[in-house]
């Protein structure tokens, strides 16, 4: 029988954003959590709790989750780094072929995702059960659910052979880049960090947004590397983008497709970013960005 | 120490790509192919590697048509001692094409792989985590940093949230991220001399049948025209009149 495991790895957003995808496909589904807790609110039919300590390097936490994932046709996570990392192990493991990157379905065979920096949208047809995807939440709006699902422990078994011997997390207290409602974001000419951080993380601030970076940026060490947006970075998908001083390359772009507003300020009339943005103007950001925050007072 | 690093022919990552009217495939028109970005970046930090440690030896492989042959000639430009192309039309998924690979690993033996995270075209990051699977070998993706220090490495990856330090056993296998080096401008003589290293053409083994397949390929749906702003005034209205503040 049909059955989706939805896979989140340290629990509560996750578990929301990849609901309403579950709701779409229209199987029974079941979530499990790796660290911490999934939430119960989802309409899934069990939650399953690993209860680790922390999430394990990608050997270790595939091995563990074959045993888990027997039995189910579909097993999802969310479209970012970790699970991209990990799931595309455990299919290797389990000889399940995959998706990545889904942005819509017809049937539980056939799901819809960009390719070649989203310049092309592919219609992939699954032939063999059972698959693996990774969805990006964005096409997925989920419905209200009432009652709440039964929780269960599980047993995750993870032994492996990397062994992690630092964490390096930013972040801070701006709100993920890949949820965010607002986000702001800076190329090249930011200069700096210390220019990028008081004039593009000032102004998400302002804004309570996130902060992200073209790649340029953070080649030249103006950004974090966790911030960058593109084909190759984050995807995101807020209400409001704001682009400052950036061009607007293919890969750039096709980090930024599914946000609502696209806002661009840049001080070439001709930079391909106007071709895209809902919003334009011309001007240079260092003047332009403090005259919105002063006619805004923030 | 062997590296191996597998290596794909891509649409040039720089190109403007349209799919074909009837949606069957790729516009491929005057499109010039590349060694997909990644996997340069893979070739160059191998080659790094040997100019530290001249005992390594580093081959690169390929699947596909003999089209294939001018990207591993280009990595044998780089630095790379001898090249493999596998030499099928077999259409694989990123799962056929780890099987593939891992009959080449299983003749070759080295210690360790080297690849790009994804490739460009299909963009699918899947191929080297499941490789890594196929073998048993632990793996450390998205990497920034390779240091190798006697029979382990010492791996920084990027993650979702910054980054992390992996110390993995050989053999074992790491996907290149955009930052782990900048790869060189390949000069004339690197070129002359890429021409006499060995290239070999050895048939496909596995063919594994593809558990996925791309059956259309559309253009993706146009956003409405936006349009230029003349002032700040105005930019700020028409954000407060969509409600976006
Ligand atoms: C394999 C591959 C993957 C890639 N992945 C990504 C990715 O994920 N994300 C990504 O962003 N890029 C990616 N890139 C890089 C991408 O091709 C571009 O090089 C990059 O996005 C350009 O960044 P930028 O817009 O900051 O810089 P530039 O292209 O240099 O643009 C700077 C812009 O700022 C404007 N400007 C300058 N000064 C001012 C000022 N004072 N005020 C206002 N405007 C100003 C200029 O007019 C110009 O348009 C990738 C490339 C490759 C090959």
């Amino acid at each position: 029988m049909s059955k989706l495991l939805l896979i989140t790895f340290d629990g509560g957003a996750e578990g929301h954003q990849l609901a309403g995808f579950a709701q779409k496909l229209g199987l029974p589904f079941d979530v499990l959590c790796i660290s911490g807790e999934a939430p119960t609110e989802i309409g899934a039919a069990r939650v399953l709790n690993a209860g680790l300590a922390e999430v394990p390097p990608a050997d270790a936490l595939a091995e563990g989750l074959k045993s888990l994932v027997a039995g189910y046709s579909h097993i999802a996570g969310l479209s970012n780094m970790r699970s991209k990392d990990v799931l595309a192990r455990l299919a290797g493991l389990i000889e399940a072929g995959m998706v990545t990157d889904v942005i819509g379905l017809q049937s539980p065979t056939s799901f819809t995702r960009p390719m070649v920096a989203g310049s092309v949208i592919a219609t992939v047809e699954v032939l063999a059960e059972p698959v693996i995807l990774t969805v990006r939440p964005a096409g997925f709006p989920a419905d209200p659910v009432s009652g709440s699902s039964p929780v269960e422990s599980v047993t995750l078994a993870a032994s492996g052979q990397a062994q992690r011997i630092s964490v390096t997390a930013r972040g801070g207290a701006r709100p993920d880049l890949s949820q965010a409602r607002v986000v702001v974001s800076g190329g090249r000419p930011l200069g700096d960090a210390e220019t990028f951080e008081r004039v593009i993380g000032g102004f998400a601030d302002a804004l309570g947004g996130a902060a992200g970076a073209t790649r340029a940026a953070v080649d030249s060490g103006i950004a974090a590397n966790e911030l960058q947006v593109g084909q190759t970075g984050k995807i995101v998908a807020p209400e409001l983008y704001i682009a400052a001083g950036i061009s607007g390359s293919t890969q750039h772009m096709a980090g930024i497709k599914d946000s609502k507003l696209i806002v661009a300020i840049n001080k070439d009339p001709d930079a391909p970013i106007f071709e895209f943005a809902d919003l334009g103007l011309v001007g240079d950001l260092f003047e332009v960005i403090p005259e919105i925050r002063a006619k805004l007072s923030v | 120490m062997k590296i191996l690093v597998p290596l794909k022919r891509v649409i040039d990552p720089y190109a403007k790509v349209k799919p074909l009217g009837d949606g069957s495939g790729l516009d491929l028109s005057g499109i010039k192919f590349d060694i997909n970005p990644f996997d340069e970046i893979a070739v160059e930090e191998a080659v790094r590697m040997k100019e530290k440690d001249g005992s390594h030896e580093i081959i690169v492989v390929s699947i596909g048509t003999s089209d294939s042959e001018e990207q591993l000639r280009k990595a044998l430009a780089i630095g790379a001692d001898r090249a493999i192309l596998i030499e099928t039309e077999h259409i694989y998924d990123s799962l056929g094409i780890a099987h593939e690979l891992e009959a080449v690993v299983r003749a070759e033996s080295p210690d360790l792989v080297l690849m790009g995270k994804q490739a460009t075209d299909d963009d699918n990051n899947q191929a080297g985590q499941m490789l890594a699977a196929r073998l048993g070998w632990p793996q450390a993706t998205f990497a920034s940093k390779v240091e190798a220090a006697g029979t382990r490495l010492q791996v920084t990856r990027e993650t979702d949230s910054g980054e992390e330090v992996l110390e993995l056993p050989l053999p074992s296998l790491v996907t290149a991220d955009l930052r782990l080096n900048e790869p060189r401008y390949i000069a004339l003589p690197g070129i002359i001399k890429a021409r006499s290293k060995p290239l070999e053409k050895r048939p496909a083994s596995v063919m594994s049948s593809p558990k996925t397949r791309t059956v259309r390929y559309d253009a993706p749906p146009a956003r409405a025209a936006g349009r230029k702003v003349s002032s700040v005034d105005e930019l700020v209205a028409a954000l407060q009149e969509k409600g976006a503040l």
